[in-house]
């Protein structure tokens, strides 16, 4: 172990580096002579910010929280575009002709796909709030909510998808 | 960093910060020799005692009872002296905990964890006359709660909480899971007022059921069973 350290600390930093403070004090436990004057570390460069690996729960709550956010999105342009009916048949249909543009009936089946995951997760949610026991069974209530939603999930995309394409 | 690893050698790589010298944290690499049964921990005293005496992290009895190690090693909180190298991915990164201000290196402030989890009366309140003998609790009783008796207090669970780390005025999992010990417990008689600081805006409902505390727990505890729990008791004691 001793002989290791000093190895790779010299053969790593080379010649220019100081040697261990503990090497130069023989007589004295290595425990209390360590270097504190330098870094002996090697800097690397790589980026600082790292995600927390946590467990299916944590991208679950993400999941949860994007769909969220994509359906908030979509009920505001939603209750904008209905608001406009009251400026007349000619405004609102013209603006509402805009959903037949083919990238936003793309974006009707992420939608979809929001809708149904923020759905079936929130019913997980609120299993496990009203049976803290279903709290140890969460992956596979998870697990359960993930298949549902690909059942569900499959068909619409399917017709969605189907019309698109005839649309094009 | 070019050279081959040797046989029986861990790369370490630690997100290190002092304030008096640097602007922000950042990552060094150190090469340790390791035996099969080495935790983290003892890398991590490879590293102090032999390599850079400056590394700074906190560490007691290291053997996972004192909860004074935890940190973020290989993306997620565990104590490090609980963790075998052999067991993890390499190489190896290990970072402060998350949510708490960096002291140095891989210390962090508690200061405010601690002052959450005094905030939920964690200790007995009975002022009933003292019986003659014990206050006495069928194994029953005992069992309601013996689960959150197992907090060691390392923070792993509060600092894996996503919801901890963008608002801080949480109790976290910590707090909640110690109320949960005394509010389930037959002799203690605070359990209405523990259960009305919970059920305050930075109280258990701000649990948004992550799971991360339960899979951080060093010590094995349903942490999110226990908070639900404690959400679930507010409620009926207010109906």
């Amino acid at each position: 172990m001793h002989n290791e350290a000093l190895t790779w600390s010299f053969a790593v930093r080379g010649p220019g580096w100081p040697m261990l403070v503990s090497a130069q004090i023989p007589h004295s436990p290595r425990f209390f002579t360590a270097d504190t004057s330098e870094r002996r570390g090697v800097r690397t460069v790589e980026k600082v910010g790292t995600i927390y690996r946590g467990g299916q729960g944590q991208w679950a709550f993400a999941a949860h929280r994007i769909s969220g956010a994509l359906v908030f999105f979509f009920l505001m342009a939603h209750i904008l575009d209905t608001a406009l009916v009251g400026f007349g048949p000619k405004f609102y249909n013209r603006v509402v002709g805009v959903y037949h543009n083919p990238v936003i009936r793309l974006m009707e089946i992420g939608l979809a796909g929001a809708v149904l995951f923020h759905a079936l997760n929130g019913l997980r949610i609120m299993a496990i709030d009203f049976f803290p026991k279903a709290s140890d069974r969460q992956r596979e209530l998870l697990g359960f909510v993930i298949g549902l939603f690909m059942v569900l999930f499959a068909p619409a995309v399917f017709f969605m998808g189907r019309e698109l394409l005839h649309s094009l | 960093m070019t050279r081959k690893l040797k046989t029986g050698e861990l790369e370490l790589r630690v997100l290190r910060y002092n304030p008096e010298i640097d602007d922000a944290p950042h990552w060094e690499e150190y090469r340790v020799h390791y035996e099969p049964m080495d935790r983290v921990l003892d890398a991590l005293h490879k590293v102090k005692w032999f390599e850079d005496g400056s590394l700074t992290f906190r560490r007691s009895c290291a053997h996972g009872i004192c909860g004074s190690d935890a940190m973020v090693i290989n993306g997620v909180n565990r104590l490090a002296c609980k963790v075998l190298v052999k067991d993890l991915k390499h190489p190896i990164t290990v970072e402060p905990l998350r949510g708490l201000p960096v002291e140095k290196d891989l210390l962090v402030n508690m200061e405010g964890f601690f002052d959450q989890f005094k905030k939920v009366m964690p200790y007995l309140v009975n002022d009933e006359p003292v019986p003659a003998g014990e206050r006495l609790q069928s194994p029953e009783e005992r069992e309601r709660f013996d689960d959150t008796t197992k907090c060691i207090l390392c923070a792993a669970c509060t600092t894996s909480c996503p919801i901890f780390w963008s608002d801080g005025s949480y109790f976290g999992p910590a707090a909640i899971v110690n109320a949960h010990r005394f509010v389930f417990d037959s002799r203690d008689r605070a359990g209405d007022e523990r259960l009305r600081i919970l059920g305050q805006k930075a109280g258990a409902f701000k649990c948004r059921t992550t799971f991360n505390c339960t899979d951080a727990c060093p010590r094995g505890i349903h942490v999110t069973r226990a908070i639900q729990e404690v959400k679930r008791e507010v409620l009926d004691r207010s109906i």
